[in-house]
C-alpha cells in the first residue's frame, strides 16, 4: 500500500484517534466525560437539590414548597424524640444484621474458597447466587406467612411448647440477616480465594493450629473483605422499609420518609441527610480499611 | 508534576462545585406547574379509548367496568390506594384521569391544583343523587363543584367471633388501656394519620369536658389528649394496616382479632367463612360513640389524559343500576337516590341508612384538618401537625 | 488446607445450616405456589398445579417480564459502557481525583434506595419537569449498575499487563484499533460478569423503581408488589417468584462457566481467580 493513498484514506476514527494520541489528559478527559458527567451532574446534583429541600417549608393543605431557607424541619428532628428513636433503631439493627450476616457468611465462604472440590465451589456458588434472582416481595411475604400465628415456624416450635418471634424487630432481625447473606457470602468468599494456599500451608509447617491459623492469618486476610461485604448489609437495612411495614409495627427511617414523602418532601429530605451521612462516614471508614479492593 | 496536580485538583472541584451550584439554581427556579386553570369541560366529547383511575379497594371491579367498557369504549385500568396520601401522591404525578377522594383529600387537590372543577350538568345522573350529598365542604369549593358523589359509609368495629367475648358495643375494646390491654398484640388499628380522629371521636363521648365538637377541629389540648390516648393504645396493636387485603389475611390467620375495618373486608371474610362479627344493623353498624367514616367524591385531574371518558364515568358509577351494584359490593349507602329501587335486597337502602339523616349525624367523614378551622382563633392543629403526631405515636 | 476431623465436620455443619437457612423461605414460597387455598395457612390444605399454566397465561405479569427484561438490558448497556470508560481512565491514566472516581461510582448503589429514589424522583419531577416513564427507570437504574462493570474491569485492567498495548501501539495501531483488538478481547469475560449482575440488580429493584416508575408500565417487582396482597393473585405471584429463579439457572450457571475456565488456571498459582473476582460483586 502505498503511503500516499493510505494517508489519503485515513478515516474519521484514524484522525480522532491522532488527535487523542500523545495528549493523555486529554484521553482520559474524554473518557470520563461521560460517566463523571452522569454521576456528578445527575446524581451528585440529585442529591445536591434534595439537601436543599431539607431546607425549605411546605404548605400543609396544598403541598407548595416554600422556597426560602429555613431550619424548620432540622429542629423538628431534633426536639420531637421519636426521630431520634428511629433513627437509633435502624442504626441499632443495620449493625446487628451486619454482624450476623458476617458470623453466618464466613463459614459458608471459607468452605467455598478453601475446602470444596471444584465441581462442589460451582454449585455452591449457584446455590448462593440463586436466591438473588427470586424476587425480594415475594421472600420477604414468605418469612411473613412463617413468622404469622398459624404459620410454619410456630407449627414446627408447639411440639417443643414455645413459639416464634411473630412480628417485630426481631422479624426485622431476622428477614433482614436472611435477605442480605448472599451480599455478604461473596465479597468475603472472594477475598478468602485471594489467599494464597501457600501462605497458610506456611502457617501450618510453623507450627500454628489451625484455629491461630485462622485468627492471625486469615481473618487479618479478610476483614477488608467483611468489611466490602458490609457496605451492603448496612446500606440495605439503613434504608428498607418495606421489610418493616411487612414483618413489624417499628418504623424505620425509610419508613418515615417514605410516609412524608409526599405531604412533606422537605422534612423527609431533612431525614434522608442522616442515612446519606452515616453511609459516606461508613464509606470513607470501609476504603481506608482497604474494602473498595474487595467489592 | 505534583503541583501541577494539586492545581489542576482545585480546578476540578471549582468545576464540580460550578456544576452543582448550576443544579441548585435550577432546582431553585424550578416549579412544578400543575395548577389547575380552573376550567372545566363544557361538552363530553367522544370516548378517548382509555381511562387511568385511582380508588379505594372495591370501587372498581370487573363487574361494571366490562359493561362500561363495552358501552363507551374506555379500557379501564385502575391502581388501588390504601391511604388518602397514597392518593394525593399518586394525583400529583399527573398520571391519571381520575380518583375516588375522601375528605381528607379532596381539600388537598383543590388546593394543590390537582384537580379540576366538575361541569355536573354534563352528569345527568347527579340531579337525581341525595340532595344530603350536594354542596358539601368536601366536595364543593367556594361554591364549585369539583366532583361527583359516590357513596358514604362508617369506618366499622371488626371482631373475632370466637375470641372476642362479650360482642363489643362500644370504641372502648380497643382504645380504653384497661379493656384493651386483653386483647394485646391482636388489635388492629388503620395505619394513617386521619385516625387520631377516631381517637377525638371516643374522647368526645368519654370526656366531655375537653369540649371536642368536630373530631377533625381539634386545638392544643385536645390533640394532645388524643395523641395520648393512641400512645396509650400503641402496645396493644397487634398490627396497622392500610392495605385491605393485608387487614383480610391477617383476620383470616387470626394474628389480629379486633379493630376498625371497611364493610369490604368485613364481607370478603364472612365469604371465606371466617368467624368475624361487625357492629350489627341494630346497632346502626355504630358503636355507641359513634365512629368516622367517609364520603366519596369522584374527582377529575386536571391533567387528565383522557377527560371525556372519565365523564363518562363519572355518569356511569352514579347510574341507579351501577351505584345500586357498587353500594352491595362494598357495603355502603349509595349516593344515587334512584338507586335504592335497583338493589338485589329490597331494604338495603333502609338497613345503610341511606335516606336516614338523622343517622350520619353520628358518623363524622374523613375532612382535611385545617389551622382555620372557624372558631376564629385559628388554632386548630392542621394535617402536617397531624402527620408528625402520627409518626410520634407510631413511635 | 488441614483441618481436624472435628473442625471440618463443624465446618460441613456450619455450611450446611447457612444452606438451610437460605433455602427454606424459598422452599416455603414453592410450596405456596401450589397451595390450593387462596389465603396462606400452614400446613396448606392441599396442592395443585393451577396456578403455573395462570401464572404463564397472566398478561399483566407477562408484560411486566418483559418490560423488566428491557429495563434491565437497557440500563446494563449504559451501565457497561459508562462503567468501561471510567474504569479506561482510572486503570491506564493518571489525573486528579483518581481515587475520587471509584467512591463516587460506588455512592449510588451505597447509599440506601430510598435516598437514591427520593432524590432522583425530585430531580425529574420536580426540576426537569419530566413525567415518570420507563426511561427514568433506566436513568435510575443504570446509575447504580456503573459501579458493577466498573468494579469488575478495573480489576480485570490492572491485572493485564499495558505491555500488550504498547506493543501494539508500536505496531503502528491507533487508540481506536488498539482498544478494539487488544485491550477489548482481554475484557470480554469482566464485561460479561459484570454485565450479567447488573442485570441481576436491576431486575429486583423495588424501591428506587417504586420512585421512578410511570403509572402506565409495571417492572416485574412493581407487578409483584400490586398483586401481593390481592388474595386470588397471591399463588400467581408466588408461582411467578418460582418460575423466575427456575428460569435464572441458566444465566447464572452460564456466567460461572464464562468465568470458570481462566479461574482455574489463576487458582492454580494460588492467586486471585478470575471467577472470584466477577462474583465478588453485589
Amino acid at each position: 500500500m502505498e503511503a500516499g493513498t493510505a494517508m489519503e484514506r485515513r478515516s474519521v476514527g484514524h484522525r480522532l484517534a491522532g488527535l487523542f494520541h500523545g495528549r493523555p489528559r486529554l484521553q482520559a478527559g474524554a473518557l470520563l466525560a461521560g460517566p463523571v458527567g452522569w454521576l456528578v451532574v445527575g446524581y451528585l446534583g440529585s442529591l445536591a437539590v434534595l439537601l436543599i429541600a431539607a431546607f425549605w417549608t411546605v404548605s400543609p393543605l396544598s403541598g407548595e414548597l416554600t422556597r426560602s431557607l429555613s431550619l424548620e424541619n432540622f429542629e423538628t428532628l431534633f426536639n420531637e424524640p421519636v426521630y431520634r428513636d428511629v433513627i437509633w433503631r435502624t442504626v441499632r439493627i443495620a449493625a446487628l444484621v451486619t454482624v450476623t450476616d458476617a458470623i453466618l457468611a464466613f463459614p459458608i465462604a471459607f468452605y467455598m474458597a478453601k475446602l470444596a472440590s471444584r465441581r462442589g465451589k460451582a454449585i455452591l456458588i449457584v446455590a448462593v447466587l440463586l436466591p438473588l434472582w427470586s424476587s425480594y416481595l415475594v421472600k420477604v411475604y414468605a418469612w411473613r406467612t412463617m413468622l404469622s400465628s398459624g404459620g410454619i415456624i410456630n407449627w414446627a416450635l408447639e411440639p417443643f411448647g414455645l413459639h416464634g418471634p411473630g412480628f417485630g424487630l426481631t422479624a426485622v432481625w431476622l428477614v433482614m440477616s436472611y435477605l442480605w447473606l448472599p451480599y455478604m457470602i461473596l465479597p468475603i468468599y472472594a477475598g478468602l480465594e485471594r489467599i494464597p494456599d501457600s501462605l497458610i500451608s506456611a502457617s501450618e509447617d510453623l507450627g500454628a493450629s489451625p484455629f491461630t491459623t485462622f485468627r492471625r492469618v486469615i481473618l487479618p486476610l479478610a476483614f477488608p473483605a467483611v468489611v466490602a461485604g458490609s457496605i451492603f448489609t448496612f446500606s440495605l437495612t439503613l434504608g428498607d422499609f418495606i421489610t418493616p411495614r411487612l414483618v413489624s409495627n417499628s418504623q424505620f427511617i425509610g419508613t418515615v420518609v417514605f410516609n412524608n414523602f409526599v405531604t412533606n418532601l422537605p422534612l423527609a429530605s431533612a431525614l434522608a441527610l442522616v442515612p446519606i451521612v452515616v453511609m459516606i462516614a461508613y464509606l470513607l471508614v470501609a476504603r481506608k480499611l482497604g474494602a473498595f479492593e474487595h467489592i | 508534576m505534583r503541583t501541577q496536580d494539586k492545581h489542576s485538583g482545585r480546578t476540578a472541584w471549582l468545576v464540580i462545585a460550578g456544576l452543582l451550584a448550576f443544579m441548585l439554581l435550577i432546582a431553585g427556579c424550578g416549579s412544578s406547574d400543575n395548577s389547575s386553570t380552573g376550567k372545566e369541560l363544557t361538552k363530553v366529547g367522544k370516548g378517548e379509548g382509555s381511562l387511568s383511575l385511582i380508588s379505594w379497594a372495591g370501587y372498581v371491579e370487573s363487574e361494571w367496568t366490562k359493561p362500561f367498557e363495552q358501552k363507551t369504549g374506555c379500557k379501564v385500568s385502575d391502581k388501588i390506594a390504601g391511604t388518602s396520601d397514597e392518593m394525593v401522591q399518586l394525583m400529583r404525578t399527573g398520571q391519571y384521569d381520575g380518583v375516588s377522594a375522601s375528605g381528607n383529600a379532596s381539600a388537598r387537590l383543590v388546593e394543590g391544583g390537582d384537580v379540576d372543577p366538575v361541569n355536573v350538568s354534563l352528569v345527568p345522573n347527579y340531579e337525581t343523587i341525595f340532595s344530603e350529598l350536594k354542596d358539601q365542604p368536601y366536595n364543593t369549593f367556594d361554591g364549585v363543584h369539583y366532583g361527583i358523589p359516590h357513596g358514604r359509609g362508617a369506618n366499622l368495629l371488626m371482631w373475632n367471633t370466637n375470641d372476642v367475648k362479650p360482642a363489643p358495643t362500644s370504641w372502648d375494646v380497643v382504645l380504653d388501656p384497661k379493656k384493651a390491654a386483653k386483647y394485646k398484640g391482636r388489635i388492629s388499628a388503620y395505619d394513617d394519620p386521619i385516625y387520631i380522629a377516631d381517637a377525638s371521636v371516643y374522647l368526645k363521648a368519654h370526656q366531655p369536658d375537653l369540649g371536642i365538637e368536630n373530631p377533625y377541629e381539634l386545638n392544643e389540648e385536645q390533640f394532645e389528649a388524643a395523641i395520648d390516648l393512641l400512645k396509650e393504645q400503641r402496645p396493644n396493636v397487634g398490627e396497622y394496616w392500610s392495605e385491605a387485603a393485608k387487614q383480610i389475611s391477617a383476620f383470616a390467620n387470626e394474628d389480629v382479632e379486633v379493630g376498625t375495618t371497611w364493610q369490604y373486608q368485613y364481607f370478603e371474610l364472612l365469604g371465606g367463612g371466617k368467624p368475624v362479627a361487625a357492629s350489627p344493623a341494630s346497632q346502626g353498624f355504630l358503636p355507641k360513640e359513634g365512629a368516622t367514616g367517609w364520603s366519596d367524591t369522584w374527582m377529575i385531574s386536571s391533567q387528565a389524559k383522557h377527560p371525556n371518558c372519565m365523564y363518562m364515568w363519572m355518569d356511569w358509577i352514579v347510574s341507579p343500576k351501577i351505584n345500586a351494584e357498587v353500594a352491595q359490593f362494598f357495603g355502603e349507602a349509595p349516593a344515587q337516590s334512584l338507586a335504592c329501587e335497583q338493589t338485589a335486597e329490597k331494604d338495603f337502602c333502609t338497613k345503610y341508612h341511606a335516606e336516614n339523616p338523622a343517622f350520619w349525624k353520628r358518623v363524622y367523614f374523613w375532612e382535611t384538618p385545617v389551622s382555620d378551622c372557624g372558631n376564629g382563633s385559628e388554632d386548630c392543629k392542621n394535617y402536617n401537625d397531624w402527620l408528625n403526631a402520627w409518626t410520634a405515636i407510631k413511635g | 488446607m488441614r483441618l481436624s476431623r472435628r473442625s471440618a465436620l463443624l465446618l460441613r455443619l456450619a455450611v450446611g445450616v447457612g444452606l438451610a437457612f437460605i433455602y427454606i423461605p424459598l422452599i416455603v414460597v414453592a410450596i405456596y405456589a401450589f397451595n390450593s387455598s387462596n389465603i396462606l395457612e400452614w400446613p396448606p390444605p392441599g396442592l395443585t398445579l393451577d396456578w403455573f399454566p395462570k401464572a404463564i397465561e397472566n398478561e399483566f405479569a407477562r408484560e411486566a417480564f418483559v418490560t423488566t427484561l428491557k429495563a434491565g438490558a437497557a440500563a446494563t448497556v449504559i451501565a457497561i459502557v459508562l462503567g468501561t470508560l471510567a474504569s479506561l481512565a482510572v486503570a491506564r491514566h493518571r489525573f486528579f481525583g483518581r481515587e475520587t472516581i471509584s467512591f463516587l461510582v460506588i455512592l449510588p448503589i451505597a447509599l440506601p434506595g430510598i435516598v437514591t429514589g427520593v432524590a432522583l424522583n425530585n430531580t425529574f419531577t420536580q426540576v426537569l419537569g419530566v413525567e415518570l416513564s420507563l426511561f427514568t427507570v433506566i436513568v435510575a437504574h443504570a446509575t447504580f449498575c456503573i459501579v458493577v462493570v466498573y468494579n469488575n474491569v478495573v480489576a480485570r485492567l490492572r491485572r493485564a499487563s499495558v505491555s500488550f498495548e504498547e506493543a501494539s501501539a508500536d505496531l503502528g495501531a491507533h487508540t481506536w484499533q488498539t482498544f478494539r483488538y487488544v485491550t477489548l478481547p482481554n475484557l470480554k469475560t469482566a464485561l460479561a460478569a459484570g454485565a450479567l449482575l447488573a442485570f441481576a440488580l436491576s431486575f429486583d429493584e423495588i424501591i428506587v423503581t417504586t420512585f421512578t416508575l410511570g403509572a402506565s408500565e409495571e417492572t416485574l417487582p412493581i407487578w409483584i408488589f400490586r398483586n401481593l396482597f390481592r388474595p386470588n393473585q397471591l399463588p400467581i405471584v408466588n408461582a411467578v417468584a418460582v418460575i423466575v429463579v427456575l428460569i435464572s439457572i441458566i444465566p447464572v450457571y452460564l456466567a460461572h462457566r464464562l468465568t470458570r475456565e481462566e479461574g482455574g488456571a489463576a487458582a492454580a498459582r494460588g492467586g486471585r481467580t478470575v471467577e472470584a473476582e466477577a462474583t465478588a460483586v453485589p
